[in-house]
């Protein structure tokens, strides 16, 4: 009984655990990541520098697949279209989701209704919003029926067969489908801006633009470099909206195809050049992983600032 | 100040339309006959003579309720199985002490820096040669247990006060019930989060099922649509019934809990 009482006294906080029990709670876990993360990743390196296909080999063969893509169109078509995707996805993603969240913020009747209804195209799979929008933008489609309507074009536009206006197309559908997200993520950080600054900057005259771009950009520019890192991110993995809008062909003569699709591309079929997709995944691997790097270190320069 | 908000509620209804219109076309061409003209101008925004024709004849042509029922229990599974292991992994990692929790630390957020896309290839080459290439248990595994749900419960845990636990301890509780009866009903609304992100997360996946399923048979639904476009691209309104029947859970689903969803979103902001 004294013992007890002394041991409660000395406030150790939780008994201490046979060693094995963490291990226990850990190893569903620990196995499914380490299986089917890690061990792959690892794999992947490994595979990047062998010949290995669908149907065997794997000898190592040194830096010859990434010599291999400095020759290879495809490659290129793929690198220039990812990257396209991340220049012509980012700005609307940074932008349009902030003056979405600005519009919603305010608790006004209803307000619930429409955050919800705006969130709608987040919720909804990939393969879903990509059948939608082929339905919108066929030629004899909604979006072409009413500006022929409208008398604005006399042809319908071929916003699914021509390998520009495709890949447009798809960036509106990636940008259509991500303002919900975002637009929570800010909601949350507009939250965090005091509201005296703002009733200050009322009284001294600053009218809303000023006081948006004096007060709102700079308390919230470190959650605008976060999204701008996502949809960056995100951005440069595109795959499904390219493939689903295409009709699974990746654009005419696959002149749309992205990293992603390239890397599916190479590595199915019976004939599947494993060792060259593992050298194209390790490329998208790296290069992501840049993009977020650079995205945080221009984010730690702003904080010091 | 009353023409400010009529404007705010102008601009908020345009936004609106443009968020959830698709759907609303999509269900409108779904509900529309083999005798109404889906191709009309004026576009016809409401179909003449509804009729749920389209729900039965899109199961005859594409098994879509088969498919349905791969994908609902492939997002079970999903969804029990991150909700208990990362709890599990979780409550280990912030309540308990042991050599190695940096090592374990460590595997998860490499986990999480890894991209899905970059390790499909060598994925599929491990499911192949477990023997698994073509089923649904493989298309569970990857995701069963994410990182980053693991991580969130950490986080959950920790925000806990030792002192309900110490409690336990001293009435001779071991570390499963102080899991299962204390700790885990603390945190409920982390394990909601969790559990409602699984559920869209493995519902809405496509790369991966697409490359790993190859029968018909054991296609989910986001692969039996996308086959259903190629297979009978011909009807629309097919299409559109397919896609309501694959959209439908997921927003009802939402709805019901966007309560929670959004206080979510507002606890996090107060704590930020």
């Amino acid at each position: 009984m004294a013992e007890l009482v002394q041991g409660a006294r000395r406030r150790k906080p939780l008994k201490r655990e046979w060693w094995l029990t963490p291990w226990l709670f850990l190893a569903p876990g620990l196995a499914v990541v380490l299986l089917f993360s890690v061990y792959p990743f690892l794999n992947t390196v490994l595979l990047s520098f062998t010949n290995a296909t669908a149907l065997g080999g794997g000898e190592f063969t040194g830096a010859d697949n990434f010599a291999r893509m400095l020759d290879d169109p495809q490659f290129w078509t793929a690198i220039t279209n990812s990257s396209l995707y991340v220049v012509g996805v980012v700005p609307p993603l940074v932008i349009l989701p902030l003056l979405l969240a600005l519009l919603v913020q305010k608790q006004v009747p209803g307000i619930t209704f429409f955050r919800s209804a705006f969130y709608t195209p987040v919720v909804a799979s990939i393969v879903v919003v990509g059948l939608i929008w082929t339905w919108l933008l066929d030629s004899r489609g909604l979006v072409n029926s009413l500006l022929q309507g409208l008398q604005i074009i006399s042809e319908p536009i071929p916003f699914l067969t021509d390998e520009t206006l495709l890949l447009i197309s798809a960036m509106v559908v990636t940008v259509w489908k991500g303002l919900g997200y975002y637009m929570i993520i800010y909601l949350a950080a507009l939250a965090n801006v005091p509201k005296e600054l703002h009733e200050a900057a009322e009284v001294d005259g600053a009218g809303p633009i000023r006081r948006f771009f004096s007060i709102t950009v700079p308390t919230i520019r470190s959650t605008m470099v976060l999204v701008a890192a996502l949809s960056a991110v995100a951005a440069f993995r595109v795959f499904s909206e390219i493939f689903i809008l295409s009709g699974n062909s990746g654009g005419p003569g696959g002149a749309d195809i992205t990293l992603v699709m390239l890397m599916r591309q190479t590595a199915t079929g019976l004939n599947g050049d494993l060792g060259y997709a593992s050298a194209l995944s390790l490329v998208l691997f790296v290069l992501t992983l840049g993009l977020m790097l650079l995205v945080l270190r221009l984010n730690r320069k702003e904080d010091e600032a | 100040m009353r023409i400010r908000l009529v404007l705010r509620y102008l601009v908020l209804v345009a936004v609106l339309l443009l968020a959830i219109g698709p759907f609303l076309w999509q269900l409108s061409t779904s509900l529309k006959g083999v005798g109404e003209d889906i191709y009309s101008y004026p576009p016809a925004f409401l179909p003449s003579d509804p009729t749920l024709a389209n729900f039965g004849k899109v199961a005859d042509v594409v098994p879509v309720w088969d498919f349905a029922l791969n994908s609902l229990m492939v997002a079970s599974a999903n969804v029990v199985l991150n909700c208990l292991g990362a709890a599990m992994a979780g409550y280990a990692l912030s309540r308990m002490r042991f050599r190695g929790r940096g090592f374990a630390v460590l595997a998860f957020l490499l986990a999480l820096l890894v991209p899905g896309e970059a390790i499909l290839v060598s994925l599929f080459l491990m499911m192949r040669s477990l023997n698994l290439a073509d089923t649904l248990v493989a298309v569970v595994l990857p995701g069963a247990i994410g990182a980053l749900n693991v991580l969130l419960m950490r986080n959950a845990f920790s925000a806990l006060p030792a002192a309900v636990e110490e409690a336990a301890v001293i009435d001779g509780a071991n570390a499963w019930q102080r899991f299962t009866r204390i700790a885990l009903p603390s945190v409920k609304g982390s394990v909601a989060v969790v559990a409602i992100f699984s559920f869209m997360f493995s519902w809405d996946d496509f790369l991966w099922p697409l490359i790993v399923l190859s029968n018909p048979e054991n296609y989910t639904l986001t692969i039996g649509l996308n086959y259903l476009k190629g297979t009978f691209a011909l009807d629309q309104r097919l299409v559109a019934a397919g896609t309501i029947i694959a959209v439908a859970p997921l927003i009802l689903m939402f709805v019901s809990l966007q309560r929670y969803f959004f206080r979510g979103v507002g606890e996090g902001a107060v704590k930020g």
